[in-house]
């Protein structure tokens, strides 16, 4: 092995011009970037605050005392919202794992629920949201079976709960099939059976590899838990909602809208990391 | 001494082209058999199917007298005994180096974590890959990875083991530590049936070389016999070929 000392090292002449000419470029960069910003940012502005309606959309939308007055109910409404996010988020991780891995069996004895898995990830995938979260919300208490709860956040979640498992049973497939069959020919020629080299194997690998859209799963999911306030559940929207026609001004709802972003960002910012670790890992090198 | 393994008339086509051709070989125990030939000949084809990792169409396979090439035999059995180490290494890029070698002794022979442990770093110290036990595969070198491909596929004492082009994916100075740990086996007394472009390497460990050609054998005998006086005039060809490209 070479020595790799860098301490004895001192930048020749020409790498000190070229360190300075790189200083020039990168002042010259933020200038533009900066202009450039000013004035894109500045027009829009402008063009907003010197709209016609502006005085009135700046009471009914941006009205700070009114947002001040809501904030306590509309939170309390988000904490449904993250609940049920949470609450559904581990249900749904398990029924997709299931779901994923009936898919991908070969099994004879599993092969009708192979069928049925694949039956209900197209419905529950092609269909939109909105209508399942109708249709349980308001069909199954019309069914009057004894022992199902007609609680709406139940019913809310189990509709929402039903979709994204399809979402997140294809997620987790894909990530199932993209394993290179060598690995599993290497698994099994150790004498692993196909189960144990499903387990220990093919799913470790998929699952890391699926992590970052799963998060993105993650943030959708929050964001469509505020669809479950069509059946009446007072979640952030509904609290929102209730406010906002009490007194028609709007600004309860940007009160909501804001604190699903202060969540959302935060969490899409941890994908986007999350993503971009994924990717250097996979390609070693490089500074591109 | 006894057979370990013995093929008889195997056949194995993919559509219409015909890879294996009514191939018969017979390895005693203790003994090295190296498949020679071009790309294409079939010899990693014919590893695949004695691991059934592929299906034959016709023939037989017996692994110590006993038929594995029947439907109704345990496959997962078999491959308990086989051990088959991969020219792409194949590890586990999730699990550290020494988790890639205990995998199969506890999940498959059901030991105990410190006796797989103990025997994997046993099996470590012993090919100078100590150091590199709790490593991920992708911090090593190619040669580094595929001997620790041959650990994992010798820690469960396989009956036999194959290899399949095991150098192939190296580069020239790697070769050789590799195949150094090869040797080893051979002088352990490991029965094993390898594919491999080394003759050089074939001549030092091989008790028969067969030189396959569109999916069979067409000359077999010992190293000497076949790689310095081939009878055949496409075994003459072929070695020719590798001879130009400076591998003998």
């Amino acid at each position: 092995m070479t020595e790799r000392n860098n301490s004895a090292w001192s930048p020749s002449s020409r790498e000190i011009e070229r360190q300075v000419s790189r200083r020039a470029i990168n002042r010259k960069q933020a200038i533009i970037a900066a202009v450039s910003s000013f004035l894109v940012l500045g027009t829009l502005a402008v063009v907003l605050v010197s709209s016609p309606g502006w005085q009135t959309v700046k009471t009914t939308f941006f009205d700070i005392e009114y947002g001040k007055e809501v904030f306590p109910t509309v939170i309390k409404g988000l904490w449904i919202n993250l609940q049920l996010t949470f609450i559904g988020g581990a249900a749904i991780g398990v029924i997709a794992l299931g779901l994923a891995l009936l898919r991908t069996t070969k099994s004879p004895t599993l092969t009708p629920f192979r069928y049925l898995a694949t039956a209900y990830v197209d419905i529950f995938r092609g269909a939109p949201l909105i209508l399942i979260i109708l249709l349980v919300g308001f069909g199954v208490p019309a069914l009057g079976l004894k022992g199902i709860s007609s609680n709406v956040i139940f019913l809310g979640t189990v509709a929402v709960v039903l979709t994204y498992s399809a979402y997140v049973a294809e997620v987790i497939r894909s990530g199932i099939l993209s394993i290179h069959p060598s690995q599993r020919a290497a698994a099994r020629s150790l004498g692993l059976s196909s189960g144990q080299t499903m387990r220990f194997v093919v799913l470790p690998q998929a699952i890391r590899r699926v992590v970052p859209p799963l998060l993105n799963d993650f943030v959708s999911l929050l964001k469509d838990t505020g669809l479950v306030s069509i059946l009446g559940v007072t979640d952030a929207v509904r609290a929102a909602q209730i406010n906002a026609s009490r007194t028609f001004n709007y600004t309860p709802y940007v009160v909501a809208a804001i604190l699903f972003l202060l969540i959302t960002i935060p969490m899409t910012r941890y994908t986007d990391r999350a993503i971009r670790q994924r990717t250097s890992a996979q390609s070693s090198e490089g500074a591109i | 001494m006894s057979t370990v393994l013995e093929l008889k008339n195997i056949r194995k086509s993919f559509g219409a082209e015909v890879v294996l051709n009514n191939l018969s070989l017979t390895v005693p125990e203790h003994t090295a058999t190296v498949l020679i030939g071009a790309s294409g000949s079939g010899k990693s084809t014919l590893l695949r199917c004695i691991n059934l990792l592929e299906t034959i169409d016709d023939g037989q396979i017996l692994l110590d007298g006993k038929e594995i090439s029947d439907p109704l035999i345990n496959v997962d059995e078999v491959r308990r005994k086989l051990g088959m180490v991969f020219q792409s290494f194949n590890l586990f890029p999730h699990k550290t180096v020494l988790e890639n070698i205990t995998l199969a002794p506890i999940k498959v022979q059901g030991k105990s974590q410190e006796e797989a442990r103990d025997a994997a770093t046993a099996l470590l110290s012993r090919f100078d890959l100590a150091d590199k036990a709790d490593q991920y595969p992708d911090r090593l070198s190619g040669g580094q990875q595929q001997r620790v491909a041959i650990i994992r596929s010798i820690a469960v004492n396989p009956r036999l083991l194959l290899l399949d082009e095991i150098t192939s994916a190296l580069d020239p100075v790697l070769v050789n530590e590799v195949l150094s740990i090869v040797r080893d086996l051979k002088h352990d007394g490991m029965t094993m049936v390898l594919a491999t472009h080394e003759m050089g390497f074939a001549t030092q460990v091989a008790d028969e070389v067969c030189f396959l050609e569109s999916g069979n054998i067409l000359e077999r005998g010992s190293a000497t016999d076949v790689l310095q006086n081939p009878k055949n005039p496409q075994t003459q060809e072929f070695l020719k070929r590798v001879h130009q490209a400076g591998r003998l």
